[in-house]
């Protein structure tokens, strides 16, 4: 979860990931933001998210995204 | 004799009354009612005393912010549509430049618009759209200022980012508009059947390439919310479900599609029409889409906002495994010239700056005479009588089959997600924040801004007070603090240096 909280704050330094749980409603992440995440998660934490997986929901906060992570992780 | 934008508008409103003309996906105006709201408005902007002058618009991307550019049209007036989410500072420069009596905004933007008139920032009337398109219609007013209006006079001022740090707004009229309208109905073969999906925001001129060819051939255009660009499947999703067939996005858009792998998730295959532009197309990315679409038809569209909307269009066809992708030709009644440095026309397979000739080239940089002189200039190749033509900053050649090809840019400005960038307006900026120095580079691999500085301030805070001066395209991706910036020997910031310094550094 760190790891991916370091991901999100290289982004953007003055959003509290911890809190916020409308990354995507609020207009915080746009779509180059999705791309790096995308990218990043691959990169570092090894794990691919697929195109049936890239939903708002699940880049609404870093809990669901971590939670999107940890499941692709298992499968 | 066609000189009014208004008169594709009456002439649609007419034949096709019902038919549904701008959407946002869950409703829309019809083309009887989108000619009704303009009519009401420009009424209602005539009878508070405004014509023939700018109003700002402050509203959201909805079909009844097109309905408002044609209301101002409708008084004699000429609309400046503003970002909604851009800074108070950057705001106020535009504001500063445009000088509007009033400004049009829907209930969403009101408290914005107030504040920017408590700060001082805007002076005029502030005018809710919901109560202009209410207003009576006064079609003897409106024939009035029809009768007086010529197809030279302004419709709207579009602003784009500019070196000093004061964005530039390129103001275009009735003729250079319907000279695109025409030509790109033409060369990309538009029909009341096409229906559009909108990608770009409002406050372009790039979204002219879909709401007047809408307007002028009766189709139907809806207007993509813009979270959806960050979600590939849904976006396809949304293409198919309103049974969309034409796109003309930028790259980026289109990148973001295909590297995600959403093509083979979600196949968008109710596209017959895809044209891209604004920025390269990878080859990697542009041969999936081909793959994936073989019957669709692609171009390439490129042309500057000061030469109204864009210039030159490029059919697919197969390319060699290394070849640049073409801009192609330009349309019908748009001429190209490449000059070389010392004003001569550029020979076979020779290097030039791409200007611009014909009734496309727009009326210049609104309220600023001398960026106005620097770039609409006197055709070099004509001393005969006046000429005025649009030197692009961007240099060109063409290849054996006489195709247009875009090399690069003359100067500091670069694309970014389909956006003009000045890099020295992001540098302005840092300077506004008080740094020592500034350089702001392009890593194009990347596709990300770089901002190298000298100064006291940490990245974060420097990032903060970045986001109250510019929109969210221009903001740095990576911020990092030197002791000093490297300089070339000449004494000028090494440009170079720290931009393959961005390239070298690992995310």
């Amino acid at each position: 979860m760190n790891q991916l909280i370091d991901i999100l704050h290289s982004l953007h330094p003055d959003v509290d990931f911890v809190t916020e749980t409308g990354l995507v409603e609020n207009g915080i992440l746009n779509s180059l933001d999705i791309v790096t995440i995308i990218t990043e998660v691959s990169v570092c934490m090894d794990v691919q998210i697929p195109a049936e997986e890239i939903l708002p929901e699940n880049f609404d906060s870093a809990a669901a995204l971590w939670a999107l992570v940890e499941r692709l992780d298992e499968a | 004799m066609l000189t009014n934008i208004l008169q594709y508008l009456d002439v649609t409103a007419r034949r096709l009354p019902d038919k549904l003309a701008f959407s946002d996906g869950t409703g829309g105006l019809t083309f009887a009612a989108l000619d009704h709201a303009s009519r009401a408005a420009g009424s209602a902007l005539l009878s508070r005393g405004f014509s023939r002058e700018p109003v700002a618009v402050l509203m959201d991307k909805h079909p009844e912010e097109i309905a408002a550019f044609f209301g101002i049209i409708r008084a004699g007036c000429f609309y400046a549509a503003m970002d909604a989410d851009m800074p108070e500072p950057r705001m106020k420069l535009i504001l500063d430049t445009l000088a509007p009596r009033c400004l049009v905004c829907d209930a969403k933007n009101l408290k914005k618009a107030q504040e920017l008139a408590v700060s001082g920032a805007f002076t005029g009337d502030v005018l809710l759209w919901d109560e202009l398109a209410a207003s009576p219609v006064d079609e003897a007013a409106l024939d009035a200022v029809r009768d007086t209006q010529i197809d030279c006079d302004p419709i709207y001022v579009v602003f784009t980012s500019g070196s000093t740090g004061v964005p530039k707004g390129v103001a275009a009229c009735h003729r250079s508009v319907i000279d695109y309208t025409e030509s790109l109905c033409e060369a990309i073969g538009f029909s009341e059947d096409t229906v559009f999906a909108n990608q770009t925001p409002l406050y372009f001129d790039a979204p002219l390439k879909e709401i007047m060819p809408t307007i002028r051939l009766g189709a139907t255009c809806y207007l993509v919310p813009r979270m959806l660009f960050s979600f590939p499947v849904p976006l396809c999703r949304y293409l198919t479900d309103h049974k969309v067939n034409t796109i003309c996005w930028v790259v980026s858009a289109l990148t973001m599609i295909s590297s995600l792998g959403a093509l083979e998730a979600h196949k968008p295959d109710t596209l017959t029409t895809v044209c891209f532009g604004s920025e390269v197309f990878p080859r990697t990315q542009y041969d999936k889409w081909r793959a994936a679409l073989p019957d669709a038809r692609f171009f390439n569209l490129y042309g500057p906002t000061e030469a109204t909307g864009m210039s030159c269009f490029w059919p697919a066809r197969d390319l060699a495994p290394d070849e640049p992708i073409p801009v192609g030709r330009p349309f019908r009644n748009t001429d190209i010239l490449l000059l070389t440095p010392d004003g001569r026309r550029a020979g076979r397979g020779e290097e030039g700056e791409i200007c611009m000739r014909g009734t496309c080239v727009t009326l210049g940089y609104y309220n600023d005479p001398g960026r106005t002189s620097a770039a609409f200039v006197q055709n070099p190749l004509n001393t005969a009588y006046p000429e005025i033509i649009y030197r692009t900053g961007d240099i060109g050649r063409y290849n054996e089959r006489g195709e247009l090809l875009f090399l690069h840019r003359r100067d500091a400005q670069i694309k970014l997600m389909g956006h003009r960038v000045e890099l020295g307006e992001v540098e302005a900026a840092a300077d506004a924040e008080g740094v020592r120095a500034a350089c702001c580079v392009f890593d194009a691999p990347r596709q990300r801004l770089v901002l190298y500085y000298a100064g006291d301030v940490t990245p974060d805070a420097l990032l903060a007070g970045l986001k109250n001066r510019l929109p969210r395209y221009m903001l740095p991706a990576a911020l990092h603090a030197l002791p000093a910036l490297p300089h070339t020997p000449n004494g000028k910031i090494d440009r170079a240096e720290l931009r393959e310094r961005a390239e070298r550094e690992q995310i």
